[in-house]
């Protein structure tokens, strides 16, 4: 029980190293996520095409094997960097691939009669896109990203075995200390759920917000 | 009529797959004339209003507004689309704009238009079509005469060449067609451009300068109304017209 009271830095650090490694990677993947749900619907083919293939790589590609591909790979193309950047860079990514599939879902719930409409008037594509079938798509996409994101939280455990610091990864020192590793465990569950809880309710917020149909 | 064309069509074609939708349609609109396509559905008359905004590309022939063949995409195309306007049969207002945002955000984000001022044209047009006082509501909340009536309000705030109708009131009530046709008949009177696909016979005979009678995908007759009620030249439209005029 005194595992927390004892080593409340080493898990303050770690809970704050799974935040920000959520925390950037969110932002990467939901600007990904829209960049890459734009390309999927455009008029272009080979920007279509583009999209299609990241979603389709990342979104089946193992996360582990999309980080040794990035920390290991990127860095023998003479990209170096601090590993935290790479590990948000491989979630974030990867998220991306997901986010992308739910927004898309989204846009496919707007009656293309809106789209239709807006073309009508003269609008662009990104004016289509931007003022008339995402603000609509959003709606509708606001429980899926959630859980995509939530799922994100905890697949960030895995920058843990890049020795990057994260909440999970905490259990090595502490059983190195000898503490108890059921206590070890339920202090860093404790920890994971303070995060996930935490975006459902951003999310419920969201939901109560917009997500009204009219 | 048709001295000063503003709509070309010239040997087009359009397939969606093998079915042939479009067989060499020739089709001239000049400024100012009202044109009614009518048909059996499957015809092709709404894939020919579509064409003409592409919103429907086709495989091959041209079109021209106002002299220039259309533009294949890009910015070039919105331009020509925002000096074409379109009511559609779904009246397509959107759903999470409230009716006077309806109207006036093209005008703001294509015609770059002030806030304010886009706001008055808005509300003076909304007056037009007699809904000034339902500007606060989002569509949901009217009716579909009035909700189309909003379409058209809609199209009109960009000062479009032309309107392009694709049966606009096919999805109303009875009781309601005739609020929409009632404003399509003041704009026809007001020299719009118009091309109008519609299954109303007494609109065609009332507002149109020319009827279309379109088959098969084949424009079969294009002559005024007048000629083409009384004396149908093809055994087609007098089918057509006999089975429709009978009830």
């Amino acid at each position: 029980m005194n595992v927390l009271t004892d080593n409340f830095s080493t898990y303050g650090e770690g809970f704050l190293g799974t935040v920000e490694l959520t925390v950037y990677s969110s932002v990467l993947a939901l600007v990904l996520g829209f960049v890459m749900a734009s390309f999927r619907v455009a008029p272009v083919g080979s920007i279509r095409v583009f999209g299609t293939a990241w979603v389709t790589v990342l979104r089946n590609t193992p996360l582990t094997l999309l980080f040794f591909a990035v920390l290991l790979g990127l860095p023998r193309f003479g990209l170096v960097l601090p590993f935290q950047v790479f590990a948000i860079l491989a979630l974030g990514c990867y998220t991306s691939a997901f986010i992308c599939e739910a927004l898309r879902s989204g846009i496919n719930t707007v009656p293309t009669g809106q789209g239709e409409a807006a073309r009508s008037l003269g609008m662009t594509f990104g004016q289509t896109l931007g003022l008339v079938v995402l603000p609509q798509a959003f709606r509708s996409v606001i429980p899926p990203v959630g859980s995509t994101l939530i799922a994100l939280a905890k697949n960030s455990a895995i920058a843990g075995a890049f020795s990057v610091t994260e909440l999970l990864g905490t259990y090595k020192t502490l059983s190195e200390l000898g503490y108890n590793i059921v206590w070890t465990f339920v202090w860093i569950a404790v920890g994971y759920l303070i995060i996930t809880l935490a975006i459902s309710a951003l999310f419920n917020v969201l939901e109560r917000k917009w997500g009204i149909a009219r | 009529m048709a001295v000063d064309p503003l709509i070309e069509l010239r040997d087009v074609n359009k397939y969606y797959g093998e079915l042939h939708v479009l067989q060499d349609i020739n089709l001239t609109v000049g400024k100012g004339e009202v044109v009614v396509v009518i048909g059996p559905s499957g015809s092709g008359k709404s894939t020919l209003c579509r064409t003409v905004n592409r919103l429907e590309t086709i495989q091959s022939g041209t079109i021209l507004l106002d002299g220039r063949p259309l533009p294949e995409e890009g910015k070039a195309l919105a331009k020509l689309r925002a000096d074409v306007g379109m009511v559609f049969q779904s009246f397509n207002l959107f759903a999470h704009k409230t009716v006077l945002q309806n109207v006036s955000l093209a005008q703001t984000k294509v015609r770059r238009r002030k806030r304010d001022d886009a706001d008055k044209r808005s509300l003076e047009l909304l007056d037009r079509v007699g809904l000034a006082s339902q500007a606060p509501k989002y569509p949901a909340q009217l009716s579909g005469g009035q909700q189309q009536r909003v379409a058209i309000a809609r199209a009109l705030a960009m000062e479009p060449k032309a309107l392009l109708f694709d049966e606009p009131t096919s999805a109303l009530d009875p009781e309601m067609i005739n609020e929409v046709l009632e404003v399509m008949r003041q704009l026809a009177r007001d020299g719009m451009t118009m091309v109008v696909v519609t299954h109303e016979m007494g609109f065609a005979r009332s507002a149109a300068h020319r009827v279309v009678f379109m088959a098969d995908g084949r424009v079969v007759e294009d002559r005024t109304p007048e000629e083409f009620f009384t004396n149908p030249r093809s055994d087609r439209a007098k089918d057509f017209l006999s089975k429709i005029l009978k009830h």
